[in-house]
C-alpha cells in the first residue's frame, strides 16, 4: 500500500478505534448529558474515520469498499496509536485518554490545514471544528476532576500517570510520516510534539494536575503491533461480516 | 389588583373548563392533586423508559456490521436520550427533581415500559426494535401530542418527528435482511417473532381491565384508549409485514370484511410477569442503570465541588 493511504489509515483507525471504546460507554455516562456529550464524540469520530476509509478504497481502487477496510481487515494491519485501545477503566480513564487524544487531534489538524494534498486539508479543515468542541469538553473535565474532590483529582492523577507512557507514540515518525513530511503531504510531528505539551502543561497547571516525570515510552500501534485489547475490539467490531461473508447489511 | 382566594370546588370547576376549551395547564396553573400524581407517574415513566430503552440497542453499536448502520444506531439512540432529558424537563415542572426521579426508579417506586425487559439477540433486533417498539411508541405519542398538560404536549411534539426517522431505519434494516442471505431471513424473521407480542402489550391493558383509564380521559391526559391505539398499530404494521415477506407471529390473526385485522389473545400473563419485575432482562435493566448511576456519583460530586460552570 503507498505510504499516503498508510498515512490516512493511521488518521483514521485512531478515530475508528476511540469511537468504538466510546460506544461501549453508551449508556453508562455519570449523568445524561453526559452521556449524550459522549455520544457526541464517538459520532464525529465515526464520521471522519468514514469519509477516510471511502477515500482510501477510492484510491486504491482495487474494489474494496470503505467498509471492507473496517471489516475486514486483520489487526497488525491497523495503525492506530494503543492509547485509543485502552479500556474504559472509569471516567478519569475515559476522560485522560480523551484529553490527550483531542489536544493531539487539535494540534494535528490545525497543521494538516496546509497539506498539499487536497482531501487532507479538506478533512482538516472540517474536523478542526469538531475538535476544538472535543477538546474544550475534556479540558473542562480535567478542570472538573482535578480541582474538584480529592478523590477525583486522585482518580485523574492515577489515569494521567498510567498513560502518559503511550502519549510518546503519537509523535513517533515512522517511514510513512517522514515521507509525508518530505512531501508536503504530512505534518511535522515534532512541532505537534512542542505545541501539544504546551497545551496539556496549561490545562493541568490550571487544573491541579502533574505531568509525570518518567520518560517510559510503549509504542508499536502505528507499525500494527497492539495491545492485547485490540484483537478483542476487532472481533466484536467484525463479529458479524466475519460470520456471514455473503451478507450485505 | 384583584386577588379572590377560591375554594377547591370552584378551581376545579375552573381547570376542567380549561381542559374542555382545549386549553393547556401549565406548571404554575392550579390543578388537582390526582392530576398531578397521575403526570408525575406517566411522565416519569416515559422518561425512564426511553433511558432504559437505550441499552438494548446499545447492546450492538460495537458489533453494527458497516459503518452506516453504526453511525444510525448510534444517532438513534443519542435521540432515545434527548428524549429522556426533555421528558424529565417536563417532569420536573411537577415539582418533583430528576434526582428523585432516578431515586424511585432505582427503589422500584417508578416503571419503565416492560417492553425493554426482552432482550436483542440479533442484529435483526434493531430493526424490530426501531420498526415495532418505536411505531408502537409513535402511535401512542401522536395522540399524547394534544394531551392536556402543556409541558409534556411541548415535549411530544419535538420526539414525534424524531420517532418516525427511528421507525423507518428500523424497517430498512428488516427489509434489507429479507432481501439478503437465509441466514438474515431467518434472523428478521425470529426477532419479528419475539418483539411482535411485547409490542402489542407496550399499549397496556385491554380497554375493560384498566384501571386508570377514568379520569385521566375526562382531563385529557389520555386523548386515546389503549384498544383502539393497539389496532391502529396493528392494521398499519401488518401490511408493513407482508409487503417484505414477513409472518406475523399470530395463528389466529384474522383479516376482517373491513380490511382491517384482529388479532389473537394476548398472553397477559407474559404482561404482568414483566410488569412485577420478573420478565428475562429486568434485573439486568435495572443494575445496569443503578450502576452507571452509582460509579457517576464521584463524578457528579467532583463537578459539583469544583464549582466550574459552563
Ligand atoms: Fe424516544
Ligand atoms: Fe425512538
Amino acid at each position: 500500500m503507498e505510504a499516503k493511504l498508510k498515512y490516512y489509515l493511521q488518521i483514521a483507525d485512531n478515530a475508528l478505534i476511540l469511537s468504538h471504546r466510546l460506544s461501549e460507554y453508551c449508556s453508562k455516562g455519570p449523568f445524561l448529558e453526559e452521556d449524550l456529550a459522549n455520544t457526541n464524540v464517538a459520532l464525529d469520530l465515526i464520521g471522519l474515520a468514514e469519509s477516510m476509509y471511502i477515500e482510501v478504497a477510492r484510491q486504491e481502487n482495487e474494489g474494496r469498499t470503505g467498509d471492507d477496510i473496517v471489516y475486514r481487515r486483520k489487526e497488525t494491519d491497523f495503525l492506530n496509536v494503543i492509547l485509543v485501545e485502552m479500556p474504559n477503566d472509569d471516567f478519569a480513564h475515559i476522560m485522560v485518554r480523551q484529553f490527550f487524544t483531542d489536544v493531539f487531534h487539535q494540534q494535528f489538524f490545525s497543521e494538516l490545514r496546509n497539506s498539499k494534498d487536497e482531501f487532507l486539508m479538506g478533512i482538516a479543515h472540517k474536523s478542526i471544528k469538531e475538535v476544538l468542541y472535543h477538546l474544550k469538553r475534556s479540558s473542562e473535565w480535567m478542570f472538573r476532576l482535578g480541582k474538584g474532590t480529592v478523590e477525583a483529582q486522585e482518580k485523574a492523577q492515577v489515569a494521567i500517570n498510567k498513560y502518559w507512557k503511550y502519549t510518546h507514540e503519537f509523535f513517533l515518525e515512522n517511514d510513512t510520516d517522514s515521507e509525508m513530511l518530505k512531501a508536503g503531504i504530512g505534518v511535522d510531528l515534532s512541532l505537534i510534539k512542542k505545541n501539544w505539551l504546551a497545551k496539556v502543561e496549561e490545562i493541568f497547571t490550571m487544573s491541579n494536575l502533574t505531568i509525570p516525570t518518567n520518560d517510559f515510552t510503549i509504542e508499536g500501534g502505528k507499525q500494527g503491533y497492539h495491545s492485547e485489547n485490540l484483537g478483542y475490539i476487532l472481533t466484536e467490531m467484525q463479529f458479524l461480516p466475519s460470520k456471514y461473508p455473503d451478507a450485505i447489511w | 389588583m384583584n386577588i379572590t382566594a377560591l375554594s377547591k370546588e370552584e378551581l376545579l370547576v375552573e381547570f376542567e373548563a380549561k381542559i374542555n376549551a382545549e386549553q393547556k395547564i401549565e406548571p404554575l396553573d392550579w390543578m388537582p392533586d390526582e392530576y398531578r400524581n397521575h403526570l408525575i407517574r406517566q411522565i416519569s415513566q416515559h422518561a425512564h423508559s426511553e433511558i432504559i430503552g437505550m441499552q438494548p440497542e446499545g447492546n450492538w453499536i460495537t458489533r453494527a456490521p458497516s459503518l452506516r448502520s453504526k453511525k444510525i444506531l448510534l444517532a438513534k439512540i443519542q435521540d432515545e436520550a434527548g428524549h429522556g432529558l426533555y421528558l424529565y424537563s417536563a417532569a420536573e415542572t411537577l415539582g418533583v427533581t430528576r434526582e428523585q426521579y432516578i431515586q424511585w426508579l432505582h427503589e422500584g417506586k417508578a416503571k419503565y415500559s416492560s417492553v425493554f425487559n426482552s432482550p436483542a439477540l440479533n442484529w435483526a433486533d434493531m430493526g424490530a426494535i426501531g420498526w415495532l417498539v418505536d411505531g408502537a411508541a409513535i402511535t401512542n405519542q401522536v395522540s399524547l401530542q394534544k394531551t392536556s398538560y402543556g409541558p409534556y404536549a411541548r415535549a411530544m411534539v419535538r420526539i414525534c418527528k424524531e420517532e418516525s426517522f427511528h421507525q423507518r431505519q428500523g424497517y430498512e434494516i428488516m427489509w434489507k435482511m429479507m432481501e439478503g442471505t437465509k441466514d438474515q431471513q431467518e434472523m428478521a424473521q425470529d426477532a419479528l417473532n419475539r418483539w411482535w407480542w411485547p409490542s402489542l402489550m407496550m399499549f397496556g391493558p385491554h380497554d375493560s381491565d384498566s384501571p386508570r383509564t377514568g379520569n385521566a380521559m375526562r382531563w385529557k391526559i389520555k386523548r386515546e384508549t389503549n384498544d383502539y391505539l393497539r389496532e391502529k398499530f396493528i392494521n398499519k404494521t401488518i401490511p408493513q409485514a407482508e409487503l417484505i415477506g414477513l409472518k406475523i407471529p399470530d395463528n389466529n390473526l384474522v383479516l376482517l370484511e373491513d380490511g382491517t385485522y384482529k388479532s389473537g389473545d394476548i398472553n397477559w400473563d407474559d404482561f404482568w410477569k414483566n410488569v412485577n419485575g420478573n420478565g428475562p432482562c429486568n434485573e439486568q435493566r435495572l443494575a445496569h442503570h443503578i450502576k452507571a448511576h452509582t460509579e457517576g456519583a464521584w463524578v457528579r460530586e467532583s463537578a459539583f465541588v469544583s464549582g466550574f460552570q459552563k
